[in-house]
């Protein structure tokens, strides 16, 4: 038996068949585009990230700007060492 | 949202499989394009810009979530649909399309444009867009269409919503702004579609369908179309002194409203008599201006949002 089997309902529905898998195409288009629009359009590092099942500290409210401070500090107690 | 493509009079009855342009014909392809045309000037004369890609997914939900409501209005009148010569080679009365696949399509599509265009842009736009697909499948073809000759009055709002959901994409909310556009399609359909009633031979009244023409009499209509033309010209008129207004909006929209309240008049005065005997030329006169008249504000919206994001005032 051949592998693709051409039958008189492929032909008849060739046209219906064409303009769904365009539409698809067309969908997943969308989707794509939308997606790179709405990440490309944030603003705070921490709106790319959620909660994926493991500690993510950096997600904590405030936890960005107390490691910039520390980050300050510590150049600070560097430079003074210096 | 009225769909006033004349059809051949004679029927053919198709017995092949439905092809694409089958069901892309369930959609109302023409209400579509009025659809499209407002909703998109609604989204660019906000004062909000919204990305261009995120602007065509909008206008893209919005013309989607209009043609799910005509296949469903196609649905749910099939009976007559199959009466009246004009509909008659609709999809379904033709048998090219069977009446589950365009409720299927019709249910499908609504779904698919209500949650696209709510994950594209807002809630806001995405419940108004919902709302207006109830209200023309539901409260216009379902219940109010066969009940009362105030039906396209009611039926008109659906084709309202688009500018409105156009605005509430870009802002995120209502406003007198897009309140007045809804209120512009709002009152000028009942006029629109009453002179073309008026000599269009209709067969409404053998589908069982209460239209003014035939329920209350010409001369009635006559007075229905000067009747709503006058608050339409107030609407009109005030949608220039608003923020999106300004001085070519208002000279645009003087000439058009002279003009359209001129032929209202004109329809107003005439009997019966006068009408017939000029093969209805007022009438016709008049609903090619109602044409124009839409198409003429809503251009000159999108000039003045034109004029003022490049900066260039006239007065």
């Amino acid at each position: 038996m051949a592998l693709k089997v051409e039958h008189e309902i492929h032909q008849r529905r060739k046209g219906r068949n064409s303009g769904v898998g365009l539409l698809l195409v067309g969908m997943v288009g969308i989707v794509f585009g939308l997606t790179v629009v709405k990440v490309l359009g944030l603003t705070d590092v921490r709106q790319m990230e959620r909660f994926d099942h493991v500690a993510r500290p950096q997600l904590e409210p405030g936890a960005l700007e107390a490691a910039e401070q520390r980050a300050a500090d510590l150049a600070a107690q560097t430079e003074e060492s210096n | 949202m009225t769909d006033v493509t004349n059809h051949s009079q004679k029927p053919t009855l198709q017995t092949g499989e439905a092809q694409m342009g089958d069901y892309f014909a369930l959609m109302k392809p023409r209400v579509m394009q009025l659809v499209v045309f407002t909703g998109l000037v609604g989204l660019l004369v906000a004062p909000v810009g919204v990305n261009p890609f995120v602007g065509f997914v909008a206008i893209l939900c919005i013309a989607v979530g209009a043609g799910a409501s005509g296949a469903l209005n196609m649905w749910w009148d099939a009976d007559i649909d199959a009466v009246m010569k004009r509909t008659i080679n609709r999809p379904i009365p033709s048998g090219a399309v069977q009446p589950g696949e365009a409720l299927a399509i019709g249910a499908t599509l609504s779904v698919f444009s209500v949650v696209l265009l709510f994950l594209a842009t807002n809630a806001l736009a995405a419940g108004l867009l919902a709302f207006t697909i109830f209200f023309y499948a539901v409260i216009y073809s379902m219940w109010l269409k066969r009940s009362t000759p105030q039906n396209i009055v009611i039926g008109g709002a659906a084709g309202a919503f688009p500018p409105m959901i156009g605005w509430a994409v870009a802002t995120g909310g209502v406003s007198i702004e897009s309140i007045l556009m809804f209120a512009l399609i709002f009152m000028w359909t009942p006029p629109h579609f009453w002179a073309l009633a008026l000599f269009v031979k209709s067969d409404y009244g053998d589908a069982g369908v209460p239209m003014l023409t035939e329920t209350h009499g010409r001369k009635a209509t006559r007075n229905h179309i000067l009747a709503y033309c006058v608050p339409l010209v107030l609407v009109a008129l005030g949608l220039g002194f608003t923020s999106i207004g300004g001085p070519i909006y208002l000279i645009v929209a003087v000439l058009l409203n002279v003009w359209f309240l001129k032929g209202c008049y004109d329809i107003w005065r005439r009997t019966d008599a006068d009408s017939d005997a000029d093969d209805h030329a007022v009438e016709k006169h008049t609903f090619k201006v109602s044409l124009y008249y839409l198409f003429g504000h809503f251009v000159a919206l999108l000039v003045e949002a034109l004029m003022r994001a490049n900066g260039w005032a006239v007065l």
